[in-house]
């Protein structure tokens, strides 16, 4: 299953500009596999992201929006992309400010598909 | 002091922020000890000034001791705040009776029982007017206001002129209360209330999220939905901008419109200042 998940984050982690990708428990912010550069604490990427996809979750679905397929927070100096996979996961990109969000977010939605 | 009362007001020392003034001053007004009860009810309203039951409970407490006049803007307030408040709706109703306008007092019941119609206390409260009017049977429903022709005159709107000012654009303030703007979902209902609430620790996520992972300021938070995207931004540091949109509108174009609703939030709390 280990292998799995590494594969589908190698498709994420090969976008220029990608600095990290991972695997994340949606109920409890666990990290479930993560490649990622050194300096970025996954145990905090994965608990902030889980935290953060699901408040913007409960408000979309109380929009009538349905569930969430794809979550961008933009920052200054990068951003963090997730998507949904199967059996209540994420998969998660932490990125350079300058890349290409369409390609990450193909990426991603390619890979929560694989490890699903 | 009665333990209720003395709890209460314990935590409400504790935490001056908690919005168990609102439990607090009921219970005062309750037991009629309408100063005590109105010194709550304003320090709740000096920090929760966007907060619909806020001004409910004030109104109710001035309903108490015969303001009427006060009464009538808190709840009118309240209704600007939350146009589906039953509480508010029910006060209105009484003060309208109390000056003998029925027709209102009975619209105002109307607009209450189609938003609540399990109330027991609206039933109560029309037969007290019909009584009064010497009425029997029901108004014929299409003889009374629409709650739409009740709701108050509109506030110089924070987004006039915008795509979807009516029903896809929130502002909120840093505690989540509605500064202006509304949430429809694609079927009409009124969701703006709620959104906000869940939206109001979106923006103390995003920022412990964005600093912790070395990133800045965050700057924008979108998402797709199955039927729509949103868009959450910061105009300034103590607000927040949510923009919605269905499918049809790429998230690209989102942001575009979310930086013009943006600006022109930011001017509107400017001239509130």
């Amino acid at each position: 299953m280990s292998g799995l998940y590494m594969r589908a984050l190698d498709m994420v982690t090969r976008v220029r500009g990608v600095r990290g990708a991972m695997v994340v428990a949606r109920s409890d912010g666990l990290v479930v596999a993560e490649q990622l550069m050194e300096g970025i604490k996954g145990s905090t990427v994965a608990a902030l992201t889980a935290s953060l996809t699901g408040r913007l979750q409960r408000a979309m679905m109380a929009a009538g929006l349905g569930p969430s397929q794809f979550w961008h927070l933009q920052c200054e100096s990068g951003a963090v992309l997730a998507v949904p996979a199967g059996e209540g996961l994420l998969v998660v990109a932490v990125t350079e400010p300058e890349v290409n969000v369409g390609l990450v977010r193909l990426e991603l939605l390619r890979a929560a598909e694989a490890a699903g | 002091m009665s333990d209720d009362v003395k709890s209460l007001s314990g935590e409400l020392a504790r935490d001056p922020q908690s919005l168990v003034f609102l439990r607090l001053g009921e219970l005062l007004r309750q037991r009629r000890q309408f100063d005590t009860a109105t010194r709550v009810a304003l320090h709740g309203l000096e920090r929760h000034a966007h907060l619909a039951d806020a001004h409910d409970l004030y109104a109710r407490i001035l309903a108490d001791r015969h303001d009427y006049e006060h009464a009538f803007d808190e709840w009118d307030m309240t209704l600007r705040i939350a146009p589906h408040h039953t509480g508010a709706l029910k006060g209105l109703a009484f003060l309208y009776f109390k000056v003998g306008d029925l027709t209102q007092a009975e619209a105002h019941l109307q607009a209450a029982h189609r938003i609540a119609p399990d109330d027991p206390t609206i039933g109560q409260a029309f037969a007290v007017i019909r009584g009064e009017a010497g009425l029997s049977g029901e108004v014929p429903a299409e003889a009374l206001p629409t709650a739409e022709s009740l709701a108050p005159i509109p506030e110089p709107r924070v987004f006039a002129g915008l795509e979807g000012a009516q029903e896809g654009l929130l502002l909120l303030d840093g505690a989540g209360m509605v500064l202006g703007g509304a949430l429809k979902t694609a079927d009409g209902d009124d969701v703006t209330e709620t959104v906000a609430a869940y939206l109001a620790g979106v923006s103390h996520e995003a920022t412990r999220t964005a600093r912790l992972l070395g990133l800045g300021d965050w700057r924008g938070l979108s998402a797709e939905g199955q039927s729509g995207h949103v868009h959450v931004g910061q105009p300034t540091t103590e607000s927040m901008l949510l923009v919605m949109r269905d499918r049809s509108v790429p998230l690209g174009r989102l942001s575009l419109l979310a930086q013009r609703a943006a600006q022109a939030a930011r001017r509107w709390l400017e001239r509130q200042r």
